[in-house]
């Protein structure tokens, strides 16, 4: 399914003192097989515009349409869109709520999917358990509060991806992660990618994550999208985004270094990449143009 | 969803009401339900009314705004309007218009059902005029402030105040949270808007487990930082905006000296609220 927003406006508390303009006019297109990232500052829109594809938020202006749902139209049958459009929120394990980690799971399956039995849902239920990293014996019958938050998170991930969504989309999935959980989490990310999950959109702050992941991204700023392209072109910007007061890749950060030297390096931004372009280098590129 | 609770939430603007003193805005809504339920006929309440439009007007808050926090309660309104139209019964055989099983309704009902709902709408639209043009945390001062005579029982003023205004601080953190914890469950498929009134409140369930946690949560964090910031109570405490009593809160209360003269002098002249039917009947 293919993500189409035109002009797409958004108002939060309309007609009040408090009115603020989080969209002014969004125009983007998402394909079908794309590992999106979004980038932008706190209150630059981004949040919204991700609760927009999950009909959280109603078009109120503008046209977003998803695959075949016409998400302005009020006869938009919202519940099964959602069924096929996964929203993992900022620290999804604030949502936990049930007595065990099965029940918790499966919570989302039973309001999408009630035709299935006790033994299709715990199935679906384990494969999903499984998916994310956790040992099925060990956790099920568990409190979700009793978990480590790294558990919590990947439980609170594992009830969304559930009912296999086609687009899944995540609010900052890595937020207060370790390093090395953050790794995990995207290769999980990769792992699903390209199977039942089509497309993958992740909204993040950090660059390095967008440059190491993302098939193409957006730049978001003050309700609009400035920015869109490969990470590869946006981040070859690093000028306008420094301007716009984000941060860029420590793989940029090292090409800006290096070419305020003379010496000038062509890369995509991820780690592999850059440290090839480097290598190779080595021998000619290496000494410095004014020598 | 909950974001058009209008009820206490304060209305940003720079207005003779706003600028007043909360202890003067505090004592001014009391006197002024003191004057709803001393009015007993509607030449009174023409009075209240009165003396509401010109603080509205002077506290530069859309009629708009005022009016939709009746929206909360116009339930209990019309439920209790109904059951006075329903049971109230009249001394006067005469002026009964429908009789029919528990049911009597007279002129009198129709009158006293009148009557009780410009009570409830004058009493919730004057209270919500002081929570409009009164900051949560000037609002606990006053309070504070006025309550100090009971110091001398030792009654605890301060740490009353503080969790007064923990409590109001703490209203929209917790009703953001709401507005995220069901959108996250509506994520995952959960239905609030459809289904009886059992199935809505199971349905809840999912929202205020995670809610309930994250208070807890929350009131920890608050509790260690005030910790960290050697918070001990009240004793030896300043303020950073002292109060204080000015020309505007004089006024104030030389306006609502008149109103409750002005309330008292028509009941005496006019007589009770039924008096009315005499002119018709």
């Amino acid at each position: 399914m293919r993500i189409v927003a035109k002009g797409l406006k958004y108002v939060y508390n309309p007609k009040s003192p408090f009115a603020s303009t989080a969209l002014d006019g969004v125009d983007i297109e998402i394909k079908e097989g794309e590992f999106f990232g979004i980038i932008g500052h706190t209150g630059s829109g981004k949040s919204t515009f991700v609760q927009h594809l999950n009909a959280l938020l109603k078009v109120s202006e503008g046209y977003l349409k998803i695959g075949e749902y016409d998400l302005a139209e009020k006869k938009c049958n919202f519940l099964e869109l959602r069924s096929k459009v996964g929203m993992v929120f900022q620290y999804p394990e604030y949502q936990l709520f049930a007595e065990t980690v099965e029940k918790d799971v499966a919570f989302g399956l039973k309001n999408f999917r009630k035709e299935l039995n006790e033994e299709e849902t715990r199935a679906a239920v384990k494969e999903a358990l499984e998916t994310v990293g956790l040992d099925w014996n060990a956790v099920k019958d568990a409190s979700p509060f009793e978990l480590s938050g790294g558990q919590k998170r990947r439980v609170a991930i594992a009830g969304v991806i559930v009912t296999k969504p086609e687009i899944l989309i995540l609010d900052e999935p890595a937020a207060g992660l370790d390093p090395l959980g953050k790794k995990e989490l995207m290769e999980l990310l990769h792992s699903i990618h390209g199977g039942w999950c089509k497309t993958i959109v992740i909204v993040s702050h950090d660059m390095d994550e967008i440059a190491e992941n993302c098939t193409r991204a957006a730049v978001f700023s003050a309700g609009k999208v400035v920015m869109e392209g490969k990470p590869s072109e946006i981040f070859s910007r690093a000028d306008e985004l420094l301007s716009l007061g984000l941060d860029i890749p420590v793989t940029a950060k090292c090409a800006r270094i290096l070419q305020s030297r003379g010496i000038k390096i062509g890369t995509d931004f991820t780690c592999d990449d850059f440290v090839k372009q480097v290598l190779a280098l080595r021998g000619k590129g290496g000494e410095r143009d004014d020598e | 969803m909950m974001n058009d609770v209008t009820f206490g939430q304060y209305y940003p603007a720079k207005s003779f009401v706003h600028s007043m003193d909360p202890r003067a805005k505090i004592v001014l809504s009391i006197a002024y339900i003191v004057a709803i339920f001393l009015a007993n006929n509607f030449f009174g309440l023409a009075a209240v009314t009165l003396f509401l439009v010109i603080a509205v007007a002077f506290s530069r808050v859309p009629a708009g705004s005022v009016l939709r926090s009746v929206k909360m309660i116009l339930f209990v309104i019309v439920f209790t309007a109904v059951l006075n139209l329903f049971f109230y019964s009249s001394s006067d055989e005469l002026h009964v218009l429908v009789k029919w099983w528990v049911i009597t309704i007279s002129w009198e009902s129709i009158i006293n059902m009148i009557f009780l709902a410009m009570r409830l709408f004058l009493l919730v639209l004057g209270t919500s005029v002081l929570t409009l043009t009164t900051t949560p945390v000037a609002l606990t001062d006053g309070i504070e402030s006025l309550l100090t005579p009971l110091k001398w029982i030792r009654f605890p003023v301060h740490e009353l105040a503080l969790i007064m205004s923990i409590a109001l601080r703490f209203i929209p953190t917790l009703i953001d949270e709401t507005n995220r914890i069901v959108s996250a469950q509506k994520a995952r498929g959960a239905n609030f808007e459809t289904g009886g009134l059992i199935k809505r409140a199971k349905a809840m369930i999912p929202v205020l487990v995670p809610l309930l946690v994250s208070a807890f949560r929350r009131a920890e964090d608050l509790g260690d930082a005030m910790d960290a910031r050697c918070y001990s109570g009240s004793k030896g405490r300043t303020k950073y905006k002292k109060l204080t009593f000015g020309w505007r809160d004089a006024i104030g209360l030389l306006l609502l000296a008149g109103l409750i003269t002005g309330v008292v002098f028509l009941n005496i002249y006019f007589g009770g609220k039924f008096a009315i039917l005499n002119y018709f009947l």
